[in-house]
């Protein structure tokens, strides 16, 4: 017996060293693209998604000859949400030549931001991470490249402003996942709460968020909000739909930020019915009907294959978009680069050069971003969907709000 | 006075410890850096929970103490790193004295729940106090270290950095062992009623154990501080410390190689499943299809494998560690 797991401890101990030193070699025309991916852990059934949508992006792109003869070879590695795993993706990357990464998860921005910066590679967060990094005079490597939950808090408290007329002496509610993440627009709201003379009031919901009638319950029938805010996610995001209806809280009365209402968030409340009124704040299109998704579908039927079930869905059209910004970058750098190897500083001046123009092309599927070197967010641009007869339907176009209170929160204002 | 054998192994060590980082690449050196974190963690859980037979899973909650009291003094006092790792760690033991308090009174699985509960209401004030945590974010940036006037920037630095803090770590740990206290801890986890009637003061030793193991849990979070930049509450959570106490019972309760062997098994036990995974998926190019089952596979052979490991050895990788070495010596000739 002991000798036996002597042996079977050698061979684990031999498969290990070859596996780790094992490793693909790169071409020297491809644009490696780091994908951090949560194809399990806690936030699988996004990651599930997203990372098949950025994966279909590429291959799209490559299968058209790439840009300017640059081929992108994405190296998507799976990390649980946990920090360690994270920092080897990181490392891996770096060993394969990588020149930007596409980041998922804040604990993840947190802990590679300062060594990004250091290595000089710079990394895209859409939609999470942190608010400050829009500036980019303080994160140079970081890109939100959407909307931080800064805007988002802002474009919420505009859009409600439209629907009640006008906010001053209202009242908004704040209904979130009581974490760093759900905490994050508070900051901002509260600024808002002041200057536009609005009565704020913050409901949290502790983790793991499955339960929150009670908060529910004083919102609905003490505070009684003129509007609601909501910023959950995963699990609490459907659990707070079905606790609104079940308290009989107007939904048309409420808009969720970026992660709170996709399809996903729905099925798992009972379907998309359950969300009848609902509005649902995002930084990109949805549905099925833009140039791109007709190309993905077009790459697929030649294939012979079947569509992803995801397909069109909010999170497959977030990472379709994450991927095209990635693309755009790497397209401004080529044409500067001129068949040398782009390097991961030509990555970061693409970012900053993307420009509506160059995203016109999307139709409607991304922001009309304008990035620069101070601007990391490219100014925070929302489109608000409410969910009708259990679809998406547009309620605004894209739109931002309150840019000089949210340069006094993040410290930017001098 | 040290046998020979022993003087020549430590100075094997040495070498080998003083070579790696001139060979190693840096991906290697990071995998490393990780391990030597982990290392020092699971020394002090294995005080605690192998040496004194008292269970922990509170030990990720004691790590953030200790990073965030660092994080905090770097921050604000500009604290250099001699003054932030033993400040870091002395804030931990003062917590773990406190979180220890009821381990006088029960034991066994209602300890467990009570540090259980340590770690979810230090997760929570953390989250919640401004004051330590910094904002909403609850997150800190970190300038990176200084030592000698040089700022440790690369895995090599970061490499000499770690490891002298995890050979302090053993020998304090070594030492300890010997000790009067060392030898309390061991009658405590024995038999505490028979320890007591020997006359050893359970109160005192009970809650010097919780300090010392915290204290290290102290070092190590600050230390992952430094090594990540950044102090931030979602890499302390409850997840960490059940992989501490998943490294110190599959390397072997009570063993300081133990300790090593578990926290080096558990960190790199998922890169290199998953790097098999992936490069066998690649090998039969399929790997879009395979990139759904990949993680769900890496999870289900990561878990076969510790429930493989624990029923064949239940004393752990300590164990296999020395019956490996008296195989080799009989197959030794003799002399």
């Amino acid at each position: 017996m002991t000798k036996n797991l002597v042996k079977a401890m050698v061979l684990v101990a031999v498969a290990m060293t070859t596996v780790l030193y094992s490793s693909r070699s790169a071409a020297a025309d491809d644009i490696v693209i780091g994908l951090l991916c949560d194809r399990s852990g806690p936030t699988q059934t996004n990651g599930a998604i997203m990372c098949g949508a950025a994966q279909d992006y590429f291959k799209l792109v490559n299968s058209k000859g790439g840009v300017e003869g640059y081929k992108f070879r994405p190296i998507e590695i799976d990390a649980e949400y946990k920090v360690p795993l994270g920092i080897e993706a990181y490392e891996r990357w770096k060993k394969e030549g990588v020149v930007s990464i596409m980041l998922y998860g804040t604990n993840h921005v947190q802990s590679l931001q300062q060594r990004m910066a250091e290595d000089k590679i710079p990394g895209t967060s859409p939609g999470f991470g942190t608010a400050a990094s829009s500036d980019g005079a303080r994160y140079p490597y970081l890109f939100p490249i959407a909307a931080t939950f800064y805007s988002q808090a802002a474009a919420g408290v505009k859009f409600a402003g439209d629907r009640i007329a006008g906010l001053k002496g209202k009242k908004i509610a704040f209904l979130y996942f009581d974490n760093p993440t759900g905490r994050e627009p508070i900051p901002m709201l509260e600024a808002l709460a002041k200057s536009e003379g609005f009565d704020l009031k913050t409901f949290s919901v502790p983790p793991p968020g499955i339960e929150m009638s009670a908060q529910v319950l004083d919102l609905t029938l003490r505070f009684k909000p003129d509007f609601l805010i909501t910023n959950l996610f995963g699990r609490a995001a459907s659990v707070g739909v079905k606790a609104l209806r079940r308290a009989g809280y107007p939904l048309d009365k409420a808009v969720a930020l970026a992660w709170g209402a996709t399809e996903a968030d729905l099925d798992a409340a009972g379907g998309m019915s359950v969300g009848e009124g609902y509005y649902a704040m995002m930084f990109h299109g949805v549905g099925a009907d833009y140039s791109i998704l007709n190309a993905v579908r077009d790459m697929y039927k030649s294939e012979g294959q079947a569509l992803p079930k995801a397909f069109g869905t909010v999170l497959y059209n977030r990472w379709l978009f994450h991927a095209a910004i990635q693309v755009e970058a790497a397209r401004i750098a080529a044409q500067s680069a001129k068949g040398v190897k782009i390097a991961s500083e030509d990555m970061r001046r693409g970012f900053e050069g993307i420009s509506a123009a160059s995203l016109e092309k999307f139709d409607g599927m991304a922001p009309p971003l304008h990035i620069t070197a101070a601007d990391h967010e490219g100014g925070g641009w929302i489109q608000i969907y409410q969910i009708k007869g259990g679809k998406y339907v547009k309620a605004t176009e894209y739109f931002t709000a309150y840019p000089d209170i949210k340069a006094d929160v993040i410290g930017q204002r001098k | 006075m040290p046998s020979l054998q022993l003087r020549y192994s430590i100075l094997g060590l040495a070498v080998v410890l003083l070579a790696v980082p001139f060979i190693a690449a840096e991906y290697y050196l990071s995998i490393i850096n990780l391990i030597f974190i982990a290392i020092v963690g699971a020394i002090g859980l294995n005080i605690l929970v192998g040496n004194t037979g008292q269970v922990s899973i509170g030990h990720g909650a004691f790590m953030s103490v200790g990073a965030y009291t660092a994080a905090n003094l770097i921050v604000r006092l500009h604290a250099p790193f001699w003054v932030a790792i033993p400040a870091g760690g002395a804030m931990a033991a003062l917590v773990g004295a406190i979180v220890g308090i009821p381990s006088l009174r029960i034991r066994g699985i209602y300890l467990v729940i009570s540090t259980l509960a340590a770690q979810l209401i230090i997760e929570w004030l953390i989250n919640h106090v401004h004051a330590i945590s910094g904002g909403t974010q609850a997150s800190i940036n970190v300038p990176r270290p200084t030592v000698l006037g040089s700022e440790l920037r690369t895995q090599q630095q970061f490499y000499f950095f770690l490891a002298a803090f995890v050979v302090l770590a053993i020998i304090a740990a070594l030492n300890l062992g010997r000790t009067r206290v060392g030898r309390a801890f061991i009658a405590i986890r024995d038999q505490d009623i028979a320890a007591e009637i020997m006359g050893i003061n359970i109160t005192r030793y009970k809650l010097t154990a919780f300090m010392i193991s915290s204290f290290y849990a102290g070092v190590a979070g600050v230390l992952y501080t430094y090594f990540l930049g950044v102090a931030n509450y979602e890499q302390f959570q409850i997840g960490v410390s059940i992989d501490y106490l998943a490294m110190i019972i599959i390397g072997g309760l009570g063993s300081i190689r133990g300790s090593i062997l578990g926290a080096i098994f558990v960190t790199v036990l998922p890169l290199v499943v998953r790097q098999l995974l992936e490069t066998l998926g690649d090998l039969f190019s399929v790997s879009t299809k395979l990139g759904q089952y990949i993680p769900h596979m890496r999870l289900t052979i990561f878990g076969a494998l510790i429930i493989t490991f624990l029923v064949a050895e239940p004393d752990g990788l300590n164990r296999l560690w020395i019956s490996a070495r008296n195989h080799l010596r009989r197959l030794r000739p003799a002399q």
